[in-house]
């Protein structure tokens, strides 16, 4: 089962990189750019038998840092229905 | 008093721990063992463990991300809980950190550049065992050498860290961004502290300065009056 987790940082949290990405993209000539926020995508391949709380327990403890990040966990299942 | 025994851990990628060994042999005296990542245990008896600087498992994920997760932290956070003194620079201060010995978190520096130049410092708190030694408000200058140096917490946790004097030292100039130029921070006990300047890096002139070795000085004093 591919598992996709979204990290990104918190509402609030200062992200220089974000910023530093957005100057370049009005570096090259793109307007209307009022916001960059840069996160991470992990993509995990994992068995069946894993459960949401053993994914989420995952996030907590590693993928995220609960200080600074959220995450979104987005199964198959999840990514079938949007379609 | 007993011969002082300290500790050093290495990570994969600590770029800092013979520094470290170094001044603790120079100031403090004593064994110093060095202990690697993946030992589960540390030596017996220790009065000291210093987490070093460095790029541990090359800053993967978070920075200090992995290392928190290595076997040899279970040991370094049960020994910090017994109270046994626990020093984090740099990327040690980002490894407890992110093991949540220390509130808070490294981000990139504001300036988005890597920093790596002398910082002018006062000394907030020296009522700790780190610190002790410093006169109240002091001006040190220590190295400073990192990328993800930016200290933050919310203001919740930053007003308490304030209240409860956690805030050892302070930067006195603009260097990464960080909350309230805060350099390095005392959890709530007062054995483990962090700090991103490098202390190892200033403990005799031929280092350009020796403002570091009273920290050094400070924890023996600490041992031999405790």
């Amino acid at each position: 089962m591919k598992v996709r987790v979204h990290v990104s940082l918190k509402p609030g949290v200062l992200d220089p990189q974000g910023r530093a990405i957005q100057h370049s993209l009005e570096g090259l000539g793109f307007s209307g750019v009022n916001q960059v926020r840069q996160g991470k995508l992990i993509e995990l391949d994992v068995d069946e038998a894993v459960t949401d709380d053993q994914l989420d327990e995952m996030c907590r403890k590693l993928l995220a840092n609960m200080v600074i990040e959220n995450y979104r966990v987005e199964r198959p299942e999840e990514k079938g229905t949007a379609a | 008093m007993s011969t002082f025994r300290s500790a050093v851990v290495t990570f994969p990628g600590s770029n800092c721990d013979r520094d470290m060994a170094v001044a603790l042999e120079q100031v403090c005296g004593g064994e110093v063992h060095r202990v690697w990542h993946g030992d589960a245990d540390l030596p017996e008896r220790l009065d000291f463990i210093a987490l070093p600087g460095g790029f541990s498992y090359g800053d993967y994920l978070r920075s200090g991300a992995m290392a928190a997760r290595s076997p040899v932290m279970r040991a370094v956070a049960d020994a910090a809980a017994r109270g046994v003194p626990v020093l984090g620079v740099c990327n040690g201060f980002q490894v407890l950190t992110e093991t949540g010995l220390l509130p808070g978190a490294l981000m990139r520096n504001a300036g988005i550049r890597f920093v790596c130049r002398d910082v002018r410092l006062a000394v907030e708190n020296t009522q700790s065992l780190f610190t002790a030694g410093y006169d109240a408000k002091q001006e040190v200058v220590f190295p400073v050498a990192h990328h993800d140096g930016n200290f933050f917490a919310d203001d919740a946790t930053l007003d308490r860290l304030e209240g409860e004097g956690r805030v050892a030292l302070r930067y006195l100039d603009q260097v990464n961004g960080s909350a309230r130029q805060i350099a390095g921070v005392l959890n709530e006990a007062g054995n483990v502290l962090g700090m991103m300047p490098h202390p190892e890096r200033a403990i005799e002139q031929a280092h350009g300065g020796s403002d570091g070795r009273k920290l050094f000085e400070s924890v023996l004093n600490a041992l031999a009056t405790a």
